[in-house]
């Protein structure tokens, strides 16, 4: 079985603008799901709860990092940088499902029960559907 | 005004706490999956709770399903499209966006709309 590690080095690797632009984005996103829902309605505006608003910064910053790793030893990295966005962007793909089912325990759950705990109870949730896709995935 | 504020600050904090997670963990694929955490979909909707209910937040909670499978079919595509062709994973993310658009308003439209 693959373990999973930690590997603090790499927040060293990451300079405060890339920091900056997720911020950005994050920000930007959150603030525009709420006035659209506001102008068009939760219908509309709930969809936009699973935009993804980072993943163009986040994928060119993983693309960016393995290139100069890479490059640093002589090596060629633009194929290895593009490979681990790949991977990255799979491994989002598998989160997806999990965040299917935080969706669904929201919608179900949120106006029936304490609406910290369903949240909170949603997020343990993704994390726990998100973490089983991969393992299957890895086990396959 | 204030609220925005508070929504741009509360969601690029979120979004920034997942994404740091994100960074320190390997392996890539592993470390993938907070890629599609529900950072945004957190800070939304506690403040939606706080201010329209938690109704208002139950139908937001169900459009984000459509949005999540388009998630998963946007997601999957920037995969597939970096692993085979030589693209710059700046222009494939951003391009497909599109994608994602489309796939979140079919679901929705043809689920509960039609």
């Amino acid at each position: 079985m693959m373990r999973i590690q930690v590997d603090l080095s790499t927040l060293a690797q990451t300079q405060w603008h890339d920091y900056a632009v997720r911020f950005l984005f994050g920000g930007l996103i959150t603030t525009l799901a709420g006035i659209i829902a506001k102008q068009l309605g939760p219908g509309i505006g709930g969809l936009f709860l699973a935009f993804p608003a980072i993943f163009p910064a986040s994928a060119t910053l993983i693309e960016k990092h393995e290139k100069e790793k890479k490059e640093s030893l002589g090596l060629k990295g633009e194929a290895r940088g593009r490979i681990a966005a790949s991977i990255d962007a799979a491994g989002s793909s598998m989160g997806s499902i999990g965040l299917v089912v935080f969706a669904l325990v929201v919608s179900q759950f949120i106006s029936r029960g304490r609406a910290w705990i369903v949240l909170g109870g949603a997020t343990v949730l993704w994390l726990g559907v998100s973490v089983a896709v991969w393992q299957i995935r890895k086990a396959l | 005004m204030s609220q925005s504020l508070v929504r741009f600050i509360i969601g690029g904090a979120m979004v920034s706490v997942f994404a740091i997670i994100g960074d320190v963990l390997k392996p890539k694929s592993f470390a993938g999956l907070f890629g599609a955490a529900p950072s945004v979909a957190l800070a939304t909707l506690a403040m939606t709770i706080l201010s329209d209910g938690s109704s208002y937040a139950a139908i937001e909670g169900r459009s984000m399903m459509a949005g999540a499978i388009a998630f998963f079919t946007y997601a999957s595509l920037v995969s597939r499209i970096m692993m085979r062709y030589k693209f710059r994973a700046i222009w494939v993310t951003l391009c497909l966006i599109p994608v994602w658009l489309a796939v979140a308003g079919g679901v929705y439209y043809f689920v509960w709309v039609r």
